[in-house]
């Protein structure tokens, strides 16, 4: 396992070489990377991205540092996972800042991908980022009160701080908490707020950012603009996301997405939970993909846990496997949307989704649910094969799903209708696909070979052989192309994991000691990313060496993703709209968390 | 030849047409649809055609690892008594992700020590998010999850906090539903019982032969 924390030492050095004074290691037991001066922040950005290689900003988050004990020291710190576009470890910079009246330069107009990110730390820590261009809330709405993140902060339906709560053993006094804090009586809103005359069509700041956008936006003919919201409640958006577009005729001037219908704020309930309490709740973040999000975060605690976690070689591959399972079941369900975006109704679709039931079957028989699987656990995983289920696999993975993939691959790839309505539309460059951080099939379709199981191998992925997928257009039609080829790639993977499986059909040990109900975690941080089929899926974790995490980070691809949208509408036609979110791949699951 | 991707792509549908009716006929004088037999079929690698199950009149069967709510497991001795496996240790209160477990616990009146059958237990099913950690992590093969997932009822503030009584299932219906499972359990158990009773006995057997204290531990058998 390649720990991603250890970045080449060459730049090390280097970056500390020629900022002594702004650049210091981070000396913190367990921790890594280097404390910036927040002042010099954007000067070594640039160096950073200008001369050393490191285009490509992963994951913007912030942490709240907070004791209520007298005298402690409070602060809230901002990190930054740096890395190649070429590959490698990343590079972790952190700044802090005071808790009351943080500010931060912003890295967006470096970097455009931390726009969101840095919008979201705003929202739920209030880190005010200096110069970022539309700063405002992006999960939670203008009439919430607070910044819900910060340690300081309680929720509605608060109970403990942490979990276990007492009054359900020892104590066993059952109640309902809905009933303790009934609705209508569960909101608190900002000073000043009218809640009841409030709104979301007069959300003041959307409108302006999308009037300033259409400001720059110059045409000859001077017509009037209309603002158009598509969405929260239209089949096209995937779930309950909108996205306000202001519209010249037809054509895109500007565009931006409102989200956080679904937030429920997963990080702040991640805090509240144990460490193993955490993994049932990573499967309800990309649900289509709830394997990927269990490897990704099993893969950030086991890293703080070292030695003692290490899963067993069979648990490895069965992660592998079920890892690439769902890389297949998922690709086939976004092949299927995509195409039903580009209006063929529902028969490819229903044709993807029937391959995905059978994947879906053979994940309920292993781990008792097709969704949400909750199958890793910390040193391997929660049960062996049951009997029969191997087989299955070997039968779909080496008879039935290639046939299927070419089928799906002959009966639209070709259509002439399918290509004259995807090919040119919604063109990202290899460029900005690095600067807006994108990840996972968008970046690869736009001729960027970056895949996380090559560029900084996790888990046993660099015991197979697999090429990395690339398409160079950066369309609608290279994200859909990509995908099939990935799944032919996954396949590729299977083929070789499955008749190496430790112990095969008879089943051996999968996990690494025993699963213990609680689990130590040594305290420091940690950044575990896995290659999702949506793509880079980053778990940022701290600890404090108590029961729970300190801070619980997911750096969803989905969400990340969606920062490039705009970039991809603007000058095209509504229509496309539709089409280029539909090729992004998003799960509201995850975008809004 | 412009449109040569159109037809390539209808090939395909027709042949999914047609072999929906081409299944019914091989399947001709046995039944396709509504027996155990073709649903196994239509969920194989080589199924084709038809392949949705008409829910409610035909049911997928669930795989043995599926979980869908806890139940509490009870024996029933040799008088036909209920015996509660849970010893109300609060593992599963602990280890529940959305805390929708509550145990009520209580002491013997006399001795101040608490009882190990609990008094109540309730699970919130609403709140159950069907994760299978309180199965996973019991010590006592107490609470398992069951596979019954019909439960609609039309008013969830009365019904859906499940007590004690409602949670409570016997063993054999466990044996019922996860027959690997309980086997592997019930070898488990009868091991470790066999070692114990070994143990004792040894124990005993020792402590009948011991020579009085202070004299030297007797030599290890040169044998065996």
């Amino acid at each position: 396992m390649t720990d991603a924390t250890t970045a080449a030492p060459v730049e090390q050095s280097e970056l500390e070489k020629r900022f002594p004074d702004a650049v210091k290691a981070d000396a913190r037991p367990g921790y890594a990377g280097f404390v910036v001066e927040t002042s010099k922040l954007v000067e070594i950005a640039t160096a950073l991205r200008d001369e050393m290689g490191y285009d490509y900003l992963s994951s913007v988050t912030a942490v709240d540092y907070y004791s209520d004990a007298p005298n402690a020291e409070n602060f809230i710190e901002v990190v930054y996972h740096f890395y190649k576009s070429t590959g490698g470890g990343a590079l972790v910079l952190k700044v802090q800042t005071p808790r009351d009246n943080s500010v931060v330069p912003s890295l967006t107009p470096l970097y455009p991908g931390a726009d969101f990110q840095e919008r979201e730390a705003y929202d739920l820590y209030g880190v005010n980022f200096e110069g970022h261009p539309d700063q405002r809330r992006i999960l939670m709405w203008e009439g919430f009160a607070g910044h819900p993140m910060r340690k300081d902060w309680k929720e509605a339906f608060y109970e403990e701080e942490v979990k276990p709560f007492k009054n359900r053993w020892p104590e066993g006094q059952v109640y309902r908490i809905e009933d303790r804090n009934p609705f209508n009586k569960n909101n608190k809103y900002p000073q000043g707020f009218d809640p009841v005359g409030f709104k979301e069509t007069d959300d003041p700041k959307l409108y302006e950012v999308l009037e300033r956008a259409a400001r720059e936006y110059s045409e000859d003919i001077d017509t009037e603009q209309v603002v158009v919201n598509l969405g929260p409640q239209h089949p096209s958006t995937h779930g309950v996301f909108r996205m306000a577009v202001r519209l010249d005729g037809e054509t895109i001037v500007a565009l931006k997405p409102v989200m956080g219908y679904l937030h429920r704020n997963h990080e702040k309930i991640g805090e509240r939970n144990t460490w193993t309490m955490n993994m049932p709740f990573t499967d309800r973040l990309d649900y289509l993909s709830s394997m990927s999000n269990n490897f990704g975060y099993a893969l950030a605690v086991e890293k703080l846990m070292g030695d003692k976690a290490a899963p067993p070689e069979r648990a490895e591959y069965l992660r592998v496997i079920m890892a690439e399972l769902t890389r297949i079941s998922n690709h086939l369900w976004a092949v299927g949307f995509l195409l039903n975006d580009l209006g063929a109704f529902f028969t490819p679709s229903l044709y993807a989704i029937q391959e995905r039931e059978l994947i879906l079957d053979i994940f309920e028989a292993t781990t008792g649910s097709r969704m949400m699987c909750n199958y890793f656990r910390f040193g391997g995983v929660a049960r062996d094969l049951p009997e029969g289920v191997y087989a299955k696999i070997k039968d779909l993975v080496f008879e039935r799903l290639p046939r299927k993939i070419d089928e799906l691959d002959i009966y639209l790839s070709e259509n002439e209708l399918v290509r004259s309505r995807s090919e040119g539309v919604g063109v990202i460059t290899p460029e900005e696909a690095i600067a807006f951080s994108t990840a996972g099939p968008v970046l690869r379709a736009s001729g960027v070979p970056y895949d996380i199981r090559r560029a900084d191998p996790y888990s046993i992925y660099d015991r197979f052989k697999f090429d990395v997928k690339v398409r160079y257009h950066g369309d609608v039609y290279d994200r859909y192309m990509i995908r099939i080829d990935e799944m032919r790639q996954s396949l590729d993977i299977l083929k070789q994991a499955i008749p190496d499986l430790p112990g095969g059909a008879a089943g051996g040990e999968v996990m690494n000691g025993k699963n213990p109900y609680q689990v130590r975690v040594p305290a420091g941080e940690s950044y575990g990313r896995v290659e999702g089929p949506k793509g880079e899926l980053g778990y940022y974790i701290v600890s404090n060496g108590k029961g729970n995490p300190a801070r619980y980070h997911v750096r969803a691809p989905s969400f990340i993703n969606l920062t490039v949208l705009e970039k991809m509408c603007v000058g095209q036609k509504v229509a496309d709209v539709v089409v280029n979110l539909g090729s992004i791949d998003i799960v509201l699951g995850e975008v809004d968390r | 030849m412009y449109g040569l991707g159109i037809l390539k792509g209808m090939w395909v549908t027709l042949t999914h047409f047609i072999d929906s009716y081409v299944e019914d006929i091989k399947w001709l004088g046995r039944n396709r649809y509504y027996s155990k037999e073709g649903i196994q079929h239509r969920r194989s690698k080589d199924t084709k055609g038809i392949f949705t199950v008409q829910y409610p009149e035909e049911k997928l069967p669930v795989p043995e690892e599926f979980r869908f709510i806890p139940f509490l497991v009870y024996d029933v001795d040799a008088d036909g008594n209920k015996q509660d496996r849970c010893t109300s240790c609060g593992i599963c209160a602990k280890v529940c992700p959305p805390q929708c477990i509550w145990i009520v616990r209580t002491e013997d009146p006399v001795t101040k020590r608490p009882v190990p059958e609990p008094v109540d237990f309730f699970v919130d099913v609403d709140i159950c998010m069907n994760c299978g950690y309180c199965a996973e992590y019991c010590p006592f093969d107490a609470i398992k999850m069951d596979h019954d997932y019909e439960m609609a009822s039309f008013d969830r503030h009365a019904e859906h906090i499940f007590n004690k009584e409602k949670l409570s299932k016997p063993a054999s219906y466990y044996a019922g539903i996860r027959p690997t499972n309980y086997n592997r359990e019930e070898t488990l158990k009868a091991e470790e019982a066999a070692k114990k009773a070994a143990a004792a006995a040894a124990k005993a057997a020792a402590a009948a032969a011991a020579p009085p204290a202070g004299s030297p531990p007797p030599a290890a058998p040169t044998a065996g």
